[in-house]
């Protein structure tokens, strides 16, 4: 195995809704900065990746029109994945690894903002029996939530109490949407948007923009002084039909965090995409971190929840902090999906 | 078929609705603020200087902002065309007629456009043409506020001035 590291990061500040920019207008300034920060010339670097979804603009292959943002000349080697960001660099992670590139750029960009995010995630349900229903993703996050305050000790209070800590975190985090100090018992008192998630369970929608850059071996090691190597990178998926998972668990996170190695090491941070308050409780438990690990220090997806962005961003927040030198190990989690279908994980380390 | 066969369902109707809210854009914003004022703006590239009409923003081989706005003129010429012969919903035109590539003088990517008041016998490549607008009053942030283009009395261009934008 090559060792690759992500060597600097940059994000958009996030917003709920852009009302000037388009996307490649959004996205163009971030991938400038991230590669200016890698210090790699744009023309060596390797291989480019995004992550995007042509459901959030309503326009068949808007990804490709994004490359404007890119300067694609002298044509470049170039691929999307229709999912996360996060998913991008497994792509652009494994392409260095084959020895095909040296080094990497991947971005991912999300106007959640243009269209109605609970229906348009309505559409990535099986089109014949779910689908047709129109059954939105909150609803769907409702009944996991039900089924995991039924089966477990958690209660609605334990809930609200990931929203108050990631929503304070977030004041530390300028590209942060949602951020400030909430009163726990005010929230309790808050109606249900859909029993038993109230609104401050629900991630926001935003508008934002990410960029990694990615490198092997010395050419990490000239591009930065504390390059955060991947020592760890693993993703596994669930059915589709939610109807056959055990919605009050994860256990693709479980074999994903496995895989990846969480377990060899401390795990000082954790950045987790959980866009529900009670998928942060799984997720935690599914990788079996205790009070030891910072949970979302920049607040996570409750803070900024670009849909595409959000996941690529937790390892970006990752990155970041091994970069600032103020932690040595930390994990970064993605997911896709309806209910934590499939989810991705990332262990990164100083050296 | 047999008999079990013919029972299969065959299809189903799922009817589906999604609203979305454009954004335009910054440099399309400013594009079709233009067109309401009977201007054609594009943008410059920086690095390349190379004059995008419309503009996107950003200069696609450079990947870099085209912030230095320019007006073009509407005239220009025909760099590659066809003859279309199949009637479309979307056009209040009957075949046969001409949509054509245009380079507006002082702007290096061609763009689409319809070209009217001549036979299509008599369009060619290098042809001059000229942008004509809607009435005044009928002036929006569109690319509809020009009808189309139409031959100017000047000599071709020659082929060399616009072989590398075919
Ligand atoms: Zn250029």
């Amino acid at each position: 195995m090559r060792d690759v590291a992500i060597v600097s990061t940059a994000q958009m500040t996030n917003v709920r809704r852009e009302q000037r920019r388009n996307e490649v207008e959004m996205l163009m300034p971030v991938v400038q900065e991230a590669v200016k920060r890698s210090g790699i010339p744009k023309g060596d670097i390797g291989f480019t990746c995004s992550g995007s979804c042509d459901y959030l603009a309503g326009q068949p292959f808007a990804f490709v029109s994004a490359l404007d943002a890119i300067g694609a000349w002298p044509p470049i080697s170039e691929s999307h994945v229709e999912m996360d960001g996060a998913w991008a660099l497994y792509e652009a992670w494994v392409k260095i690894q084959t020895g095909q590139a040296d080094s990497a750029l991947v971005y991912s960009f999300g106007k959640s903002s243009m269209g109605d995010v609970p229906d348009v995630l309505n559409l990535q349900l099986d089109p014949y029996y779910l689908s047709p229903l129109g059954i939105d993703s909150i609803s769907l996050a409702a009944l996991q939530a039900r089924a995991f305050l039924e089966k477990t000790q958690y209660t609605e209070r334990d809930l609200a109490k990931v929203a108050v800590r990631s929503r304070k975190s977030a004041k530390d985090n300028p590209n942060a949407q949602l951020a400030g100090d909430f009163d726990l018992e005010k929230l309790l008192a808050e109606p249900y948007l859909v029993s038993p998630l109230r609104v401050h369970d629900c991630a926001p929608i935003s508008d934002g923009a990410v960029a990694v850059v990615l490198a092997a071996d010395d050419t990490a090691r000239n591009a930065c002084e504390r390059p955060a190597w991947i020592t760890g990178i693993d993703h596994r998926i669930e059915p589709h039909q939610p109807g056959v998972r055990d919605l009050s668990e994860s256990p693709s996170t479980a074999l994903a965090g496995a895989k990846a190695g969480v377990a060899s090491g401390g795990i000082e941070v954790a950045e987790l995409y959980a866009p529900f308050t009670h998928q942060e409780l799984i997720l935690r438990d599914a990788l079996g971190l205790d009070a030891s690990t910072s949970i979302n220090p920049s607040g996570g997806a409750l803070a900024a929840n670009a849909i595409m962005v959000a996941g690529l961003t937790r390892i970006a927040e990752v990155a970041n902090r091994i970069q600032w030198g103020s932690i040595g190990r930390g994990l970064a989690h993605a997911t896709s999906g309806p209910c934590l279908q499939q989810n991705l994980v990332c262990v990164l380390e100083a050296k | 078929m047999s008999e079990a066969e013919s029972e299969l369902v065959q299809s189903i109707t799922t009817p589906l609705r999604l609203e979305y809210q454009y954004t335009a854009g910054v440099a399309s914003t400013r594009f079709l603020r233009g067109m309401a004022d009977g201007k054609i703006l594009g943008q410059r590239c920086p690095q390349c200087e190379k004059v995008y009409v419309p503009p996107r923003g950003s200069c696609a081989r450079c990947g870099v902002a085209t912030d230095l706005e320019v007006q073009v003129p509407g005239t220009g010429t025909i760099t590659t065309f066809c003859v279309v012969r199949i009637p479309s919903d979307s056009l209040d035109i009957d075949p046969p007629f001409v949509a054509a590539h245009i380079l507006l003088d002082g702007a290096d990517i061609p763009f689409f456009a319809l070209i009217q008041e001549c036979h299509f016998d008599e369009v060619r490549m290098g042809m001059r043409v000229e942008a004509v607008w809607v009435d005044a009053e009928d002036l929006g942030p569109t690319f509809e506020s020009i009808r189309y283009f139409r031959p100017i009395d000047e000599p071709d261009a020659p082929f060399e001035s616009y072989k590398e934008h075919l």
